[in-house]
């Protein structure tokens, strides 16, 4: 069996039996949910509907309905597409990368966080497919042959690659997700009383026992998606970047935009985990799970994603000026002091200033505060997708084109409708799906859990 | 000479483990074991040969480089090679750098699904299937463990179960 050093802090707390697990991971499923649940639910609805009909209108009308004009030709669409992804990212992260680097505490989290993965890509797809402008034509993004009614695609466009790696992205991560809830469905399905529950995650479950030799397909599957998953999300934002860094815009064309992406995307990625995780654990009594220490390991990634942010925003800074290139460094004098002056504080102080706070342990150990602290850093991530479009495309190469951007009372729905939408998707993940990978989670109880870990302690005493 | 399958239900895995070494060394094949989460240890013990699946994947990843590649040579350098911000598509090598990110997105789109596909027709799983596992408690919090064997070795191999923890022992 494996064993976990005494001194290391548990990461199930109390005195679990593996039947215990099965219980508390099971109860929102069999339970009544309660009113608080309703509520939010109603409301995310609402703000779904909402973006729903302000998406119609705009299929129907066209997107001059948007802010976007002859200047400003991308905003919010692309800011809100690369916001999303962006948000998607943290989720392969916790489940690929730290199951490559074997840590434990990732089990308590990675089922909710692909869940995140996925309603914020379905949410990332609707900004890319609405903006092309005409979506009932959206399948020309494929390579289609020339009577569909154009040429074949552009294979050397980053928005090509973009169209293969989001949709490789999105169908990696939904059977990834899905391949790790099997032995969980199945586990709800064994457990299901009344009739109809019992078939619906019999269906689900597709029939899975848990044989010996099904967990060892299970796990070497689980081992070698992990492994593909790693390169794909860094791969995936790194695409996303370029679809700014291969054009010719001051202010966009730099070769740092890539790794600053992809630190970016984990930084609000993990923001939205912990936003989503707090509320979970407290209205499903999950706390003895997603413990106090799993949060202080997540607010320690926005640390080091947040440096990394940071440092990326001053080298953006420095290579301009040093450039000596008039355009380049106007796009980041007109980005920091010009008409969007406001936008660039607000992503200076989100992103850069407020996680130097998580330093002290007395504030990353807060739950409040990190609660709010994770609110604060997806605002700030929104900013800087806002001001690398907005402020750069509004004073470009030619005076005349200079024009400010207004976003619509349509812009700002289908934003709130994509919110709704992911809350949506995520109060009814978490109602009927298991949020937490309890079958993973059994397997580490003996050499994570607290009342094992006491006893170990003891022994050693004795001897 | 009648056959018979004993099911022994253990309420936690390292009993079982330890149970499965020891009909191992006996000469004693364990049929299959049920568990709520895989045992480490647990195959060599049963004779689990390593899962081909990732040399599945692997073959399936090279067969999305391939085609990725062949599809990209085909569209833009052989079928209708146009000149793009005036970069021609003259041979397949020179573009190349702008076709590794369609490549390895293909690759991995290919290795992944193809792998997954595999691991749930090679289990059998599907929307539809009967549940695998005799007891619906191993889902939970008990190990089961099959033995098949004649009836005559019957209750030698049942007192070794006994011995090593099982709390319960059914005949099928």
């Amino acid at each position: 069996m494996q064993h976990e050093s005494e001194i290391r802090e548990p990461l199930i707390l109390g005195n679990k039996s593996y039947h215990q697990i099965t219980e508390d991971i099971v109860k929102p499923i069999e339970g009544k949910a309660n009113k608080y649940w309703y509520i939010l639910l109603t409301v995310s609805v609402i703000c779904f509907m909402w973006g729903i009909g302000c998406l119609a209108y705009t299929i129907g009308t066209g997107i001059g309905v948007w802010g976007s004009n002859n200047g400003v030709d991308w905003a919010w669409d692309i800011t809100n597409f690369v916001w999303w992804i962006g948000i998607g990212h943290a989720g392969t992260l916790i489940s690929a990368v730290l199951l490559l680097f074997r840590q434990k505490w990732r089990m308590a989290i990675n089922r909710s966080a692909e869940a995140m993965t996925i309603f914020a890509v379905m949410c990332a797809a609707i900004f890319v497919l609405l903006h092309t402008g005409r979506p009932w034509l959206d399948y020309w993004l494929f390579p289609l042959p020339n009577q569909f009614g154009s040429l074949w695609v552009n294979f050397n466009s980053p928005l090509l690659w973009d169209v293969f790696a989001v949709s490789t992205y999105f169908s990696i991560s939904l059977v990834f997700w899905y391949t790790g809830l099997v032995p969980d469905f199945a586990m709800v399905r064994d457990r299901a009383v009344k009739p109809f529950a019992k078939k619906m995650y019999g269906l689900l479950s597709f029939g899975w026992g848990g044989s010996a030799r099904h967990w060892s397909r299970f796990e070497e599957v689980s081992l070698v998606l992990a492994g593909l998953s790693t390169p794909l999300v860094f791969s995936v934002h790194s695409i996303v970047s370029m679809d700014f860094a291969t054009s010719v815009v001051p202010g966009w064309h730099t070769t740092i935009f890539p790794p600053y992406f992809v630190a970016g995307a984990v930084f609000s990625g993990f923001a939205m985990v912990l936003t989503l995780l707090l509320i979970v654990r407290k209205v499903y009594h999950l706390e003895s799970y997603i413990t106090v220490k799993h949060v202080e390991y997540m607010n320690i990634v926005i640390i080091v994603t947040g440096s990394i942010v940071g440092v990326a925003y001053l080298t953006e800074l420095f290579i301009s000026w040093y450039s000596g290139v008039e355009y380049e460094q106007y796009a980041f004098l007109n980005r920091a002091t010009g008409p969007y002056w406001w936008a660039y504080a607000a992503m200076m102080t989100c992103n850069v200033v407020s996680p130097q706070l998580f330093w002290s342990k007395k504030l990353r150990t807060n739950l409040m505060f990190t609660f709010i602290m994770s609110i604060v850093v997806n605002i700030g991530m929104w900013f800087e997708r806002f001001v690398i479009i907005v402020p750069t495309l509004c004073r470009t190469f030619i005076p005349s084109t200079w024009n400010m951007y207004h976003p619509t009372f349509i812009d700002i729905g289908i934003f709130t409708g994509t919110i709704g939408m992911f809350f949506t998707f995520f109060l009814l993940f978490s109602r009927y799906f298991p949020v937490i990978a309890q079958a993973e989670l059994k397997s580490i109880l003996k050499a994570s859990g607290q009342e094992h870990k006491a006893k170990a302690v003891s022994a050693h005493a004795h001897h | 000479m009648s056959t018979v399958a004993i099911h022994a239900i253990y309420d936690d895995e390292v009993p079982l483990l330890e149970t499965a070494n020891t009909l191992k060394s006996q000469g004693i094949k364990v049929k299959d074991v049920f568990s709520p989460f895989p045992i480490h240890g647990l195959d060599a013990a049963i004779g689990v040969p390593r899962t081909w699946i990732a040399i599945c994947a692997f073959i399936y990843g090279l067969t999305g480089m391939l085609l990725a590649t062949l599809m990209m040579w085909y569209m833009m350098v052989s079928d209708w090679p146009t000149d793009i911000g005036g970069k021609p598509s003259m041979a397949y090598f020179m573009n190349v750098p702008a076709f590794i990110p369609i490549t390895f997105e293909s690759t991995v789109l290919c290795a992944g699904h193809g792998m997954v596909i595999t691991y749930y027709l090679r289990c059998w799983m599907l929307p539809g299937v009967k549940a695998k596992n005799p007891d619906p408690r191993t889902t939970d919090d008990k190990f089961l463990m099959i033995v098949e064997t004649k009836e005559e070795n019957k209750s030698k191999i049942e007192s070794l179960l006994r011995n090593g923890g099982a709390s319960e022992i059914s005949f099928k």
